[in-house]
């Protein structure tokens, strides 16, 4: 007995909640690693902006942690109170990684409790940089056991299922499934290239908007850097991805790619319109299907045809998949650029309109991790838990989901608006020129 | 000790830590709200931000790494909980988000935004009447089955003594339990205001606590009368627990050990806590759910012991850690030198 209304509105409820969860989650697994970066070069060089750097930017990031533990905390119930179904069998095979993010969390909040209130407050800098290491290490590790559960769902094993009973159940096996170590690499990965193209989008408007201050040139430049390596390595991980994706979920990757018949070498259609099964307007890269897919021009893909009518995912994922692929190879285009241009002193790179691409780097990263999350899963339907469970099923009977999808709306409105306004507040109260100005009183050191 | 008993043990263990530490937060911010009005909010402000800030994050971890443990160590509850709490656990959530913003839009942000103390103190009392009502649910008597699904019948819920009994012990033992600690904190940190404020509300609170734990047990003689015999077998707990909460209130009322008072608290709590637990035992949800028929399959049982030990070991040196800097330094407690990012 499936309630249709419940099933709609708790489908909307989860998409609201994590792609509003993603955005600070995606954060907060960046940010850390990259405060650790900036404060290591800061010890190492002994440069007082890198720590400022890490400074500033840890302050921030209390904002946007916040947010995310209060929305994480939210979709870790949702799955229950939502998904009940899905909660009872997933309990029975996938609970352990989930049990292991909450020891994940603890570490990373016990750490981040006391970095951020001891700065200062041990004679030996190194000392609160080693703090730091938990920190951004529990927050990596809790984006690696989450993108277990729902690597799971995308290709589960581990389990029986016999007369309806769960029976030989290995947990590790579970794990350990065939679309985790893509789904993995490739999830930490775009964390960190986001939050590298975040912060180096933030350098790059105090720049344009008056403040010409070494210290945003020195961020800007490391961030760049960073972010050309993670969107490197961003590209390949993807690429593997999509090999898995040939091999597993073959359905998925031909809905993304508007791949109709199963054929030999198929050629790669970006954008595009459709009617039907006939493609126009779309760029048509010969034989770039199979390439991507088997490294081999003549190799045969599979193609839509092989599968039944209502298992097929929607088809508007292909804009999501080329929308995601195109904001990444854009950005390692725009980070190499820079970091040539700056190393051949090229005058253009640090014009108005080559900056304010820059500027656009971090939404666009984030808006490719949405567009991603949104391919993976809507690429998953009809399915929960692919060929055992469909999301239907899985759905709470509650006839009052409407009304708490309303209470989120409002919460998560709410929590946006307000962590915007803060961390705009707060560094526009304590701008960098006036932190140091205040430092340099208060330490008498050498500052400039 | 058969898994599921060690599974629920662990469990009823780390929800007791959040009760404790969730109640401190809770109260502290009820107590704020009402200096706010009535002129004294210096008194009590420096102590919430200097204490309740570094930790409200991990005392969310404890709520979260309950409910997950919950559905890993018996799944079944996913169905049977999940479906029936959509609402009263989705009120939470809005509360618990009004906190976690509040501490990090208020550290730095407008601090002292009335309307906004306002709603954080609100959130204090609403929080523990929202969250009390899964223990009125697990009494049983309020689920109805619908064919195969589990409804809640709202009904039934809002018109039972009981659950309003439940309720305002939880309201009450909240702000006991948070006066008390931060009587000792302040006393601590050296303020004798602040100190002179809190032993007042404990004594206070202190009254109501006593009145509604007997209310309660009128109350689920009359819903419950297997639970509530297996509870009068066990009666030496509880005694246990009284005897530890007439010292406790009476150190304070001398004004001196308000450090032994503050472990006779978490002794009294506990005594109780766990007293009602084991009484409750083997029902998760009287009368559709032991934790035998709800548990999970051996093999991710066992795996979850071993992840659970294994974290508890990372786990424990760094709580110590956090205490000794935050709650144990004489410096920090009294606020010399401000040292946050
Ligand atoms: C900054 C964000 C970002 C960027 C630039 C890219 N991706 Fe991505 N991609 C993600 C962010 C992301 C993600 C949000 O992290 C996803 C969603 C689910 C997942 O596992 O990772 C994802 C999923 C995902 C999947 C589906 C995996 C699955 O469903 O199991 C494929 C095949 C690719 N990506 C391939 C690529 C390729 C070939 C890229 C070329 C540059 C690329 N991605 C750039
Ligand atoms: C890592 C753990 C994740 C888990 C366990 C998970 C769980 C789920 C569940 C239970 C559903 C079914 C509900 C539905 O169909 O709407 C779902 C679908 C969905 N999820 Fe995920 N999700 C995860 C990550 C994400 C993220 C990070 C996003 C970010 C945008 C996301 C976006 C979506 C969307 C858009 C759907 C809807 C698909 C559709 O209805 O067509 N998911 N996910
Ligand atoms: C359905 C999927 C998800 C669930 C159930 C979930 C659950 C949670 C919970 C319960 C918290 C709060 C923990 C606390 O109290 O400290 C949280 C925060 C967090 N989540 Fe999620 N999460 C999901 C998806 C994701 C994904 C896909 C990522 C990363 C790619 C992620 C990364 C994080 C991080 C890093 C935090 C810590 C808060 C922060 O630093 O911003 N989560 N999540």
């Amino acid at each position: 007995m499936v309630n249709e209304h419940a099933v709609f509105y708790s489908r909307l409820l989860t998409e609201f909640t994590l792609t509003f969860h993603i955005i600070y989650a995606t954060i907060g697994v960046g940010v850390p690693l990259l405060i650790m970066i900036a404060q290591w070069i800061g010890i190492q060089k002994n440069d007082e902006h890198y720590i400022l750097l890490a400074r500033r930017v840890a302050r921030g990031f209390v904002i946007t942690v916040a947010v995310g533990v209060v929305t994480g905390t939210a979709i870790g119930l949702q799955l229950s109170l939502l998904w009940p179904n899905f909660m009872q069998l997933a309990g029975n095979v996938i609970a352990l990684p989930l049990f292991m993010e909450t020891f994940a969390f603890f570490f990373e909040a016990i750490f981040l409790g006391i970095y951020l209130y001891t700065w200062d407050r041990f004679e030996n800098q190194k000392k609160h940089f080693l703090l730091l290491v938990p920190v951004a290490l529990g927050a990596s590790a809790s984006a690696v056991f989450i993108t277990i559960v729902n690597a799971f769902m995308n290709a589960p094993q581990g389990f029986e299922l016999v007369d309806g009973e769960l029976v030989n159940i290995q947990p590790l096996v579970a794990m350990f499934n065939p679309a985790m170590p893509t789904k993995v690499g490739h999830v930490l990965v775009t964390a960190y290239m986001t939050s590298a193209f975040i912060l180096a989008s933030i350098a790059a408007f105090r720049l344009l908007k008056g403040s010409n201050h070494i210290y945003y040139k020195k961020s800007l430049y490391l961030f760049m850097k960073l972010g050309l390596v993670f969107s490197i390595a961003t590209a390949m991980l993807g690429d593997f991805s999509a090999k898995y994706l040939v091999e597993y979920q073959p359905e998925k990757l031909a809905a993304a790619e508007w791949h109709f018949k199963t054929e030999k070498g198929a050629s790669l259609l970006v954008f595009g319109l459709r009617d039907g099964e006939d493609v126009k307007y779309a760029i048509r890269i010969p034989y770039g299907l199979s390439i991507l897919a088997h490294y081999n021009p003549n190799a045969e893909v599979t193609g839509l045809d092989q599968f039944p009518e209502d298992e097929i995912p929607p088809l508007y994922i292909h804009f999501l998949f080329d929308l995601m692929v195109s904001i990444g190879f854009f950005m390692v285009a725009v980070s190499a650029i820079y970091i040539i241009g700056k190393l051949r002193s090229w005058r253009w790179i640090h014009s108005k309109w080559f900056r304010w691409i820059m500027v656009l780097g971090g939404p666009l990263a984030v808006i490719a991790i949405e567009a991603g999350w949104w391919m993976a899963e809507v690429g998953r339907q009809p399915w929960i838990l692919v060929n055992y469970m469909k999301v239907a099923e899985a759905a709470t009977s509650s006839n009052h989901v409407d009304l708490m999808l309303l209470l989120f709306c409002i919460i998560y409105l709410i929590l946006g608006v307000g962590s915007v306004v803060v961390l705009r507040r707060m560094f526009k109260r304590n701008p960098i020129e006036r932190e140091i100005a205040d430092r340099k009183a208060e330490k008498g050191g050498d500052l400039s | 000790m058969s898994l599921e008993i060690l599974g629920i043990s662990v469990l009823w263990l780390f929800l007791f830590g959040y009760v404790m530490i969730g109640s401190i937060d809770f109260g502290a911010g009820f107590f704020n709200a009402y200096s706010v009005i009535t002129g004294k909010r210096h008194i009590l402000t420096n102590i919430i931000q200097r204490y309740l800030s570094p930790v409200w994050e991990i005392t969310n971890v404890f709520l979260v790494f309950f409910f997950v443990g919950i559905v890993g160590f018996f799944p079944k509850t996913a169905f049977y909980y999940g479906t029936t709490l959509l609402v009263p656990a989705s009120i939470a959530l809005a509360l618990l988000a009004i906190r976690g913003s509040y501490y990090a839009f208020e550290s730095y942000g407008s601090r002292g935004h009335v309307g906004y103390s306002f709603m954080y103190g609100a959130s204090g009392l609403l929080l523990p009447a929202s969250l009390s009502v899964v223990l009125t649910i697990s009494e049983g008597g309020f689920i109805r089955m619908h064919g195969n699904n589990p409804v809640l019948d709202y009904q039934v819920l809002f018109t039972s003594p009981l659950t309003w009994s439940i309720v305002l012990l939880a309201i009450a033992a909240v702000l006991y339990i948070s006066a008390v600690f931060l009587t000792w904190y302040a006393n601590a940190a050296g303020d004798a205001d602040a100190t002179r404020l809190l032993r007042k509300y404990a004594l206070i609170w202190s009254i109501p606590l006593a009145i509604t734990v007997v209310g309660i047990m009128v109350e689920l003689r009359k819903h419950n009368e297997a639970h509530y015999a297996r509870m009068v077998d066990m009666w030496y707990l509880f005694a246990i627990s009284a005897l530890m909460f007439i010292v406790t209130v009476g150190c304070i009322w001398m004004k001196r050990n308000y450090g032994l008072a503050l472990w006779l608290l978490v002794g009294q709590f506990a005594l109780a806590f766990f007293g009602y637990g084991i009484s409750h035992y083997p029902y998760l949800l009287y009368p559709h759910l032991t934790i035998y028929d709800s548990f999970t399959n051996e093999a991710m049982a066992i795996s979850l012991v071993i992840a659970f030990v294994l974290g508890l070991l990372l786990l424990v040196p760094s709580l110590y850690l956090v205490l000794k800097l935050f709650l144990f330094d004489k410096d920090y407690v009294r606020g010399k030198g401000n040292h946050h990012a």
